[in-house]
């Protein structure tokens, strides 16, 4: 297996507003996000799990034109109000890092990135 | 302006955005390389809620008022040397009418510096309350995904109210003739694509190419630096470039700037409709630019405007505070819980229940101080955590007054593994007063008469040198 962040140009989490909180998990090449893609890793149980969420509040989207994947989600805490630790929401991607995607049908340690 | 005015190419509008947001900066030089392309108009955004609730409720600017000025003057000397409209939205953050006066004075500053003359539209953003409950009455105000709940009392709590204008109510300023338009709080889109609907571009080019405009170089591959982009619209496509030499788009960066801020990445609400960029195609032209097409924008029967207010939250007071000892750290929840029941108690004691509302939240930097309630990792590796307490009340008194019992109380809250008096925090300083806080209480669509009624316009003839002698 292989741990999402070394396949991904960049995962970043931002604010889309003040009530919603995405997260954009990109890729240099469209082997990368396809293998990505089809592993079926990026799902909303897997998310729940990772998140401390119902799976119920996460949206995702995949972008093949962009070689991008989004997940959206309520905002736990609306931006800037009392409680609030992440006013640009920023620091919230670190536990996408490690999503586990599975090196099945590839060379072993191919896409691997040092 | 229309079509027949730039008769170059009637086919083609050419827009440039000079940055992502008024005051970040960008290089002159690129700027300059822009202004060679000969754009139609200029575009700048002043503003978001990304720098928080604050800016809203207390009426000032994120941006330091001299890098808003330099940004501002550049921009506004190049639109008046090549006779073209500089279009500036969302001015001074937030886009409320003290937002809007304060840009407003930076902008007639320049004028004077300068001598430049040009007809200035002023569109305001600032929502009347009495307007939104009589809207509100007549249910012509609904909650988007995620809102808070909206009773009538809310918008009459509300510190301040902004509406986002859509593109008409910059169109009808440049019909007016306006040079120089500066607006309050609009969608970031709007500003870029008021100019090329006005002449005739479709809407989907024109809505497409405002979202990749509006950061400015932020849908370039590498922006090390905020700077200028550039966008030739057609009637079936429009492409992308930086002018700056050293930045170039690549079909991946643009294609990937549609997500940036966005919940959902295919379709973009306007208030006129809906962009749906789902089989959009970005192909490579040359070596820096990118030819985008295939988007559809689906005009929506109700006119939407997003509404963007704050209430005041209390009067805050931060004292920050670390331990060290890996007794307390090992049982830093209950610590802090019995913390929380002494607090309560000493401040009843004192005050009585029904005075003493306060709100007191705790951050433990070093467990979840950065993702809270959606933090993974329950296992505390540190050897010390950072806390910061949050005392939130009616006044600011009341919020200094309970900050200085957590003090207290937290200095000498014992451990059972130590006898006689402890000392158990290390604070680097006494509390500090936050003042004022708010939180954004509105995430719900106005529909309006019409796309002007919320957005009022003043028209004036600025005179550069002439304002000064007016004024002695």
């Amino acid at each position: 297996v292989t741990n999402l962040a070394q396949l991904a140009r960049l995962i970043r989490s931002k604010n889309a507003g003040p009530f919603w909180l995405t997260f954009d998990i990109m890729f240099d090449s469209p082997e990368n996000y396809l293998k990505v893609k089809k592993s079926g890793a990026i799902k909303r149980e897997e998310l729940a799990r990772r998140f401390n969420l119902p799976h119920q509040e996460f949206r995702i989207y995949f972008c093949d034109n962009a070689l991008a994947i989004k997940i959206s989600i309520p905002r736990p805490v609306t931006q800037g109000d009392c409680g609030d630790s992440d006013g640009h929401g920023g620091q919230q991607y670190a536990p996408l890092m490690e999503i586990e995607i599975p090196d099945s049908g590839f060379p072993r340690g191919h896409f691997r990135r040092t | 302006v229309t079509l027949d005015q730039h008769a170059d190419n009637p086919q083609e509008i050419r827009v440039l955005a000079a940055t992502g947001v008024c005051g970040s900066g960008f290089l002159e030089e690129t700027f300059e390389r822009a202004l060679a392309l000969e754009p139609h108009v200029i575009g700048c955004d002043a503003g978001s809620t990304d720098p928080g609730p604050a800016y809203l409720g207390t009426g000032e600017a994120a941006f330091p008022r001299d890098a808003v000025k330099r940004d501002l003057r550049i921009m506004l000397k190049g639109a008046r040397r090549l006779r073209i409209p500089l279009i500036v939205g969302s001015a001074g953050t937030a886009g409320g009418d003290p937002h809007l006066e304060w840009f407003k004075a930076i902008l007639l500053e320049i004028a004077v510096e300068e001598d430049l003359a040009f007809r200035l539209a002023i569109i305001h953003a600032q929502q009347d309350r009495a307007f939104l409950e009589r809207l509100y009455a007549s249910n012509r105000i609904q909650p988007l995904d995620n809102a808070p709940s909206l009773d009538a009392d809310a918008i009459a709590r509300s510190k301040r109210i902004v509406g986002l204008m859509g593109a008409e109510p910059f169109i009808r300023a440049l019909s007016a003739g306006a040079e120089v338009v500066l607006a309050g709080r609009a969608t970031d889109t709007a500003i870029f694509a008021a100019l090329p609907l006005s002449c005739g571009i479709p809407a989907s080019v024109a809505w497409h190419a405002a979202k990749i405009l509006e950061c400015g170089a932020a849908a370039a591959e590498r922006r090390r630096h905020p700077d200028c982009l550039f966008a030739w619209l057609r009637q079936d496509h429009f492409v992308v470039e930086p002018p700056n030499p050293t930045m170039r788009c690549t079909p991946q960066s643009v294609a990937a700037h549609a997500l940036y801020e966005n919940a959902n990445p295919f379709h973009l609400v306007e208030p006129s409709g809906v962009l749906d960029i789902s089989a959009a195609s970005y192909v490579r032209e040359g070596n820096r630019s990118v030819k985008v097409a295939g988007s559809r924008f689906r005009p929506t029967q109700l006119y939407t405007v997003k509404l963007e207010g704050v209430e005041l939250a209390g009067y805050m007071a931060v004292l920050i505070g670390s331990v060290r000892d890996p007794f307390i750290i090992r049982q830093i929840d209950d610590w802090l819980a019995r913390l929380k029941r002494r607090v309560r108690e000493r401040v009843t004691l004192i005050y009585g229940e029904q005075v003493a509302a306060y709100r007191f939240d705790i951050r433990v930097y070093g467990r979840d101080g950065t993702m809270g309630r959606l933090e993974p990792v329950k296992k505390v590796s540190s050897h010390e955590l950072a806390i910061v307490f949050e005392v939130t009340a009616a006044s600011q008194q009341l919020a200094n007054a309970v900050t200085g019992i957590v003090r207290h109380q937290a200095l000498h809250l014992p451990i059972p593994e130590w006898d006689g008096m402890i000392t158990a925090m290390a604070f680097p300083y006494g509390y500090l007063e936050r003042g004022p806080v708010y939180r954004f209480n509105l995430n719900h669509v106005a529909l309006p008469e019409d796309p002007y009624e919320m957005f009022p316009m003043e028209l004036s003839e600025i005179e550069g040198k002439a304002i000064q002698d007016h004024q002695k």
